[in-house]
């Protein structure tokens, strides 16, 4: 039997579990590679050389080079690595949350400051009502 | 006899390292949070531990998913700050405990923690930024420190019940080890906060406040909460709280709220910091 996903009628997140790790190893192990300043140096210079050294999905290579931040989550990108790419482009974690939220960096921060998202209606996919 | 008198449960968000490493903990943004930090300093400062446990999850930093240790010790005599993309931070090298980690380390693996054992890694703002909130920017850290880490970053991490009898496991080493050290505990991460996807900025307060307050009185029944709860009440990386089950199952039955500080933003998520004592010997 496999294990039942009960998370995965929350909205808007994407937990990397078994099925996303399968998936996303390459990716995040490019990612792990920024760690070292002289491939952050590499990766800058040329991105899609740097890239050819790792063996990603032409999707996965897509939204790195898109910077398309929601996309590489659902390719099988964790967000403790896919944050690399954001640090070596001088981003924040704000930033970028802004970012895969949909929203400009003004009003993600502004609703930070207001004591941030609210769970209500964000709690099940189906029920926006709780 | 070694013994554990106190926990520290702390966020450790990467941005409140930079706030420090930068000077900015004065500013409008920071201060309030910063604020909230000095009465722990000061508490933690007249404490004098000889040694503290800081357990902490590795963001890809010493680990990559290459080998992921659910639950890892590291033995060594120092541990470097590592580069996490951004450069490492400007703090000391944090001095390890070899002895008392190596006896734990037996210990915990003999009481039925397959513990992975780590000679040799670099430390992150996991580690760093609840040293910094606790200690300052001293020239040199206090007191040596034995990195405790444990995966979170591959879900599953270990449940929160199996997190706080490592816990206990813990308090039973240490309480076996011969020599008189004053020991202190951390749980750091959290609290809640969601830095991806659609729903990033998810904050709890009501969760949080209900997570802090039955930390002190039913810390048992808490630990057993299931991890898809605080995925969807506390936020996809809320789940970081699981490590407070370890800080909280090393300490007594009977504890004792010495402080606590919350304050929404940090960034992406709201800090917490609680300082625990024993109450009694039970």
């Amino acid at each position: 039997m496999t294990q039942q996903r009960d998370y995965d009628n929350i909205p808007g997140t994407y937990v990397y579990d078994s099925e996303r790790g399968r998936v996303g190893y390459h990716l995040n192990m490019f990612c792990m590679s920024l760690n070292k300043a002289e491939n952050r140096a590499k990766f800058k210079a040329d991105p899609e050389k740097f890239l050819d050294g790792f063996k990603l999905t032409p999707e996965q290579r897509r939204a790195v080079l898109a910077r398309d931040w929601l996309g590489m989550l659902k390719v099988g990108g964790n967000i403790y690595y896919t944050i690399k790419i954001a640090f070596c482009d001088g981003l924040t974690f704000q930033d970028v949350a802004g970012m895969m939220s949909g929203v400009p960096k003004e009003t993600y921060a502004q609703m930070m400051l207001a004591g941030g998202r609210s769970p209500h209606g964000n709690r099940y996919k189906d029920r926006p009502d709780i | 006899m070694a013994r554990i008198v106190a926990g520290i449960g702390c966020s450790h968000v990467p941005a409140i390292g930079v706030a420090i490493d930068k000077g900015m903990t004065g500013t409008p943004y920071w201060e309030p949070l910063f604020k909230g930090y000095v009465p722990a300093r000061e508490w933690l400062a007249k404490l004098k531990p000889d040694v503290a446990i800081v357990v902490y999850n590795d963001h890809a930093s010493a680990f990559s998913l290459e080998v992921i240790p659910t639950f890892l010790i590291g033995v060594a005599d120092e541990f470097p700050i590592a580069d996490e993309g951004f450069g490492p931070r400007p703090v000391p090298v944090v001095k390890g405990h070899p002895k008392l980690a190596w006896h734990l380390a037996e210990s915990l693996i003999l009481n039925e923690f397959d513990m992975t054992i780590a000679n040799q890694m670099p430390v992150d703002h996991g580690l760093t930024v609840p040293l910094s909130v606790t200690c300052g920017q001293p020239q040199e850290w206090p007191f040596p420190v034995i990195p405790l880490c444990v995966n979170v970053v591959q879900y599953p991490p270990p449940t929160g019940a199996r997190c706080f009898k490592l816990g206990q496991a813990i308090r039973k080493a240490v309480a076996s080890f011969d020599e008189d050290l004053k020991v202190v505990i951390y749980g750091t991460g959290g609290m809640s906060h969601q830095l991806q996807g659609e729903r990033a900025g998810l904050i709890n307060r009501e969760f949080d406040t209900a997570f802090l307050d039955r930390l002190t009185t039913d810390p048992q029944a808490l630990s057993r909460l299931p991890h898809t709860e605080y995925m969807r009440e506390a936020g996809s990386e809320g789940i970081e709280l699981v490590m407070w089950h370890v800080m909280r199952g090393a300490l007594n039955d009977d504890v004792r709220e010495v402080y606590r500080h919350y304050h929404v933003p940090a960034s992406n998520t709201a800090a917490a910091l609680v300082v625990l004592e024993n109450r009694s010997a039970t």
